[in-house]
């Protein structure tokens, strides 16, 4: 595809954020803050068993609260909503419980007030009565199916390949994704050297410091809904699908969101809200508390085993993957997980011969969803660390061994897919050489040890997926843009602006950018997946770019000589008689895309693919296990920056995250029940934890079919820094850890492992 | 909780006198929120661990959702929503927006707040200072390394801009 030629002299501009002087005042809006006259506020009561048949709800001392408005269950909600089941892959998550609850924290009733602590102090006197049943946590035993979660599947209609698995009975396998590429067997049966590891991630979460709000205003003919949303659209396709109405009937408007990070797609809380404002027929507003969001969404923890088959040469010549992730309670995006990334399962690497078995499971846990990553990040940790391990026990440097094995443009991906416009050589060079990694390495000898290792990934960004803009010139020649793309921090609002001002030649700081209202802003499949700046910024482009085109032919119209750059206010009154008018652009974008047949495979997998690779040193002290990171390099392929400071910042945003999964966040979970479900017991990154050299770098690459050359940042340096850090590990003191977070007591065990002197569990 | 008796306090905010009627379990935050329509704190974790609620009490910077509204009785008070005067902003917030230092935004006006402490203690502070005053802050986007440049900006310019 040709980007247009134009110089406007916006991309490539580290322009300050557009809407930085209302975040720095406090005056940007958040859903959380919002309020409506006459607003009810809504707080929940919450399942305490992990498995069972409600046997009675009893809500009457919580009624009898004085300023309580109402309180309602999965009874009432029925009687407002015939069929109250929502998610984007499986209509199996019920608006309250139904019947049964499937994972503790689960919503089994509301309490409404106009006071949120009468709410509150109400919600704590409701009593329900559970027939607990079996419960089932790890993913593994899941797919054992002796416990089942749900009695039978409800795919949605949205996906074709999960037809299959509607009415399946007797399973918690919610899909079953398979890859398979030339003969594994015999690949291995003539493999020189055969590897088999299993690696495990925990469970953790997005924790955005704006928890999940929604506000619902329900009238006969029409709901307006204000949440903290990543997908408007999606909210407006699934409430109207809940309600029976068409689309136009439903109105999502979504302010800024104070951090997603994929916690905030699909319905949360949304379809609640409008329960609730239907039965009270008032507005209604829910506020997640912190501790809320632990009963919400959260990542995939996985197993993932893997095996590798290697020639004499040291070619890897086989790679068998299974996964299994643990999707809790209800599917969410699970299943696109597992498929979408599982694909990618055995890494960037030119493997003739590939097996790919991804599962996703029913447990009873909170759900699980996309996690800046969308599964890439669990998958890496695995083959990353696995790929280090097979160097090391070969006696190979690490780094000439990925080279030998490296998949490059030109060559097929797992899927068949010829890779294309992807700078993994490059990516893993530079990381290389900001290491010194062909340079010798102190690594100490007294009680703290150092250690430097890397890692790197290759991403496909989901496919098929729509996106549509509009470009609105007036007639004064100010620019407005309506786009779907919802700005949760990772500076979209300026990026689409600096697009804007680039077809249409004028400054970005000129362009409003419209915040997001279904009723005005076109569709968009989500905020999702890194796929914005491509998806989204080819809408927008074409939406400038047709809008140029009117320009244009207004001059001719008008008699203007070729050339001419009379300003377009003057063009506007000369054809209107007055500053009247408008001129608008539209721009539909979905990329060409293949779905993958019986054995995963397709020639067109992906629009582009995303690659990055961390590195880092670090110090061990060998008498407490503690690991510091001293410096960390981040370095990504994210096509041409379109404003590098944005993409800087996103780099070192994203690997700070991720630092938290990798070296301490996890919650702690005993008989279903989250035992650490607050920022007082699970830690997320602080100043403290910020390595004291930092490094980030996007290579010099082009994205050919991208707009303006660039390709989506935003997930990048989550891929590989958790098995960087593992690497490095082993680099410094000689023990593997399969299993993350990797804290201080992880590796102090591993340690006295070694030294043949085991601690015991307690 | 709703029959808990309710209280009538003086105090100044942001530079005006003015009473709000709170009661005993009303914490700054909420009182902010519903009777002044002041936005700028708010609550997040609700433990007084992420500093999202930051504001300064008689000048020391203070978890609006632990400290009770009740104990702000003849107190002065000052939130996000002081710093700036008409078209121009505090050097402190002009740093942050030059800086790069934040993403989503929500944690902003602590942080903001708290670097205003930090820097009415320590005008030249360095990494070491920097990080302990913030670390009773937290970002989830973690635009920490862009924060500490403008801390440093913003010390480097409150300076240059009060020796005129």
């Amino acid at each position: 595809m040709a980007t247009a030629t134009v110089s406007g002299g916006q991309i490539g501009r580290s322009l300050p954020r557009l809407e930085g002087h209302d975040k720095v005042t406090g005056r940007a809006e958040y859903t959380h803050l919002m309020q409506l006259p006459g607003m009810l506020h809504a707080k929940i009561f919450r399942s305490t068993v992990a498995h069972g048949r409600i046997k009675s709800v009893d809500t009457s001392a919580a009624r009898k609260v004085p300023g309580v408005y109402a309180v309602y269950t999965g009874d009432d909600v029925r009687t407002v909503i015939a069929e109250p089941y929502y998610g984007p892959a499986f209509h199996d998550q019920p608006i309250l419980a139904i019947g049964k609850v499937h994972f503790v924290g689960e919503p089994v009733a509301v309490v409404l007030a106009s006071d949120p602590h009468v709410a509150d102090q109400a919600a704590q006197q409701i009593v329900a009565e559970y027939e607990e049943l079996p419960a089932v946590f790890d993913e593994v035993e899941a797919a054992e199916n002796k416990t089942l979660v749900h009695d039978e599947l409800k795919p949605a209609g949205t996906f074709a390949d999960l037809k299959h698995l509607k009415g399946r009975k007797g399973t918690n396998i919610a899909l079953d994704f398979r890859l398979r590429r030339g003969d594994v067997d015999k690949a291995f049966a003539a493999a020189a050297h055969v590897f088999e590891h299993m690696f495990r991630t925990q469970k953790v979460l997005h924790l955005p410091l704006e928890p999940h709000a929604s506000i619902a205003d329900y009238r006969d003919d029409g709901v307006t809904i204000y949440s903290s949303a990543q997908g408007p659209s999606f909210v407006r396709t699934e409430i109207a699908r809940l309600l029976g109405w068409p689309e136009n009937r439903v109105r999502i408007k979504v302010p800024y969101l104070g951090g997603g990070y994929g916690g905030k797609l699909y319905i949360k809380l949304e379809a609640l809200a409008t329960a609730m404002s239907m039965l009270a027929r008032r507005p209604v507003k829910i506020a997640h508390t912190m501790e809320e969001h632990f009963y919400t969404i959260t990542k995939h923890p996985t197993t993932f085993r893997i095996k590798s088959g290697l020639d004499q040469d040291g070619r890897i010549i086989a790679r068998k993957c299974e996964v299994w992730w643990n999707g809790g309670a209800y599917a969410d995006i699970g299943p696109r997980v597992t498929q979408k990334s599982g694909f990618t399962a055995a890494g960037p690497y030119d493997i003739e011969n590939v097996s790919i078995d991804s599962y996703a499971l029913y447990t009873n846990l909170t759900p699980a969803g996309a996690l800046r990553g969308f599964g890439i990040p669990q998958l890496v940790w695995a083959y990353e660390s696995h790929t280090d391990m097979i160097a090391r026990a070969l006696n190979r440097d690490p780094l000439e061994f990925r080279k030998q094995n490296l998949l490059r443009d030109g060559r097929p991906q797992a899927t068949g897919t010829i890779l294309k416009d992807t700078a993994i050589e490059k990516v893993l060079d530079r990381i290389a050489e900001r290491l010194n990694w062909k340079q010798p390495f102190d690594r100490g000898k007294g009680v703290v040890r150092r250690g430097r290792g890397f890692a790197v990934a290759l991403k496909a960004v989901i496919s098929p997926t729509t996106s549509v803009a509009i470009v609105n010139v007036s007639a004064d020649g100010s620019t407005t843009l309506y786009c779907g793309t919802v700005d949760m921090g990772q500076g979209s609002d300026t990026a689409m602006a600096q697009m804007v001002g680039e077809v249409l030649n004028m400054p970005a700081e000129s362009v409003r950018v419209v915040p997001r209202d279904t009723d005005v802003t076109p569709y968009d499949m989500g905020t999702l997946g890194s796929r914005s700046l491509f998806h989204m910024g080819h809408a927008v482009r074409l939406a400038a770019e047709e809008a140029l085109a009117k320009i244009a032919d207004l001059r001719r119209e008008l008699g203007e000589p070729e050339g001419s750059n009379a300003p377009l206010a003057d063009l506007f009154r000369k054809k209107y008689g007055m500053q009247a008018g408008n001129i608008v652009g539209t721009g539909i974008y979905k990329p060409d895309y293949i779905p993958p047949d019986a054995n995963g495979l397709t020639t067109n997998a992906t629009p582009f693919w995303m690659v990055a690779g961390s590195g880092v040193e670090i110090e061990v002290d060998t008498e407490t296990g503690h690991v510091r990171i001293t410096r960390l390099i981040n370095v990504a392929d994210v096509g041409k920056p379109i404003n590098p400071k944005i993409v800087e910042t996103q780099l070192s945003g994203a690997s700070l995250m991720q630092l938290g999964f990798s070296m301490f966040e996890k919650m702690h979970i005993d008989g279903g029940q989250v035992t650490n479900a607050s920022l007082a017991d699970y830690k997320i990154p602080g100043m403290h934890d910020m390595p004291p050299v930092m490094e980030n770098e996007a290579v010099d690459t082009y994205q050919s079919n991208g707009p303006f050359g660039a390709k989506g940042v935003g997930e990048l340096a989550t891929f590989g820094l958790s098995p960087a850090i593992a690497n490095a590990i082993d680099d410094a003191v000689g023990v593997r850890l399969t299993e993350l977070p990797l804290t201080a007591e992880s590796v102090f065990r591993a340690l006295r492992a070694k030294d043949n002197k085991p601690l015991g569990d307690e | 909780m709703n029959t808990a008796a309710t209280t009538t306090i003086n105090f100044t905010l942001n530079g005006r006198p003015v009473a709000a009627d709170v009661k005993p379990h009303h914490n700054v935050v909420e009182m902010l929120q519903t009777q002044f329509a002041l936005f700028g704190a708010r609550e997040s974790c609700g433990q007084g661990l992420c500093g999202c609620c930051t504001v300064l009490v008689d000048g020391r910077p203070v978890s609006g959702c632990l400290h009770l509204a009740v104990f702000l009785e003849g107190a002065e008070v000052v939130t996000v929503e002081h710093l700036a005067a008409p078209g121009k902003l505090d050097p402190v917030q002009q740093a942050f927006i030059q800086c790069g230092a934040f993403q989503c935004g929500y944690c902003t006006p602590g942080f903001v707040m708290m670097t205003k402490a930090l820097i009415g203690q320590h005008p030249d502070p360095d990494d070491e200072q920097i990080r302990d005053y913030l670390s009773g802050n937290l970002c989830r986007c973690a635009a920490y390394p862009e924060i500490v440049n403008a801390v440093k900006m913003a010390a480097r310019n409150s300076k240059a801009g009060s020796t005129g």
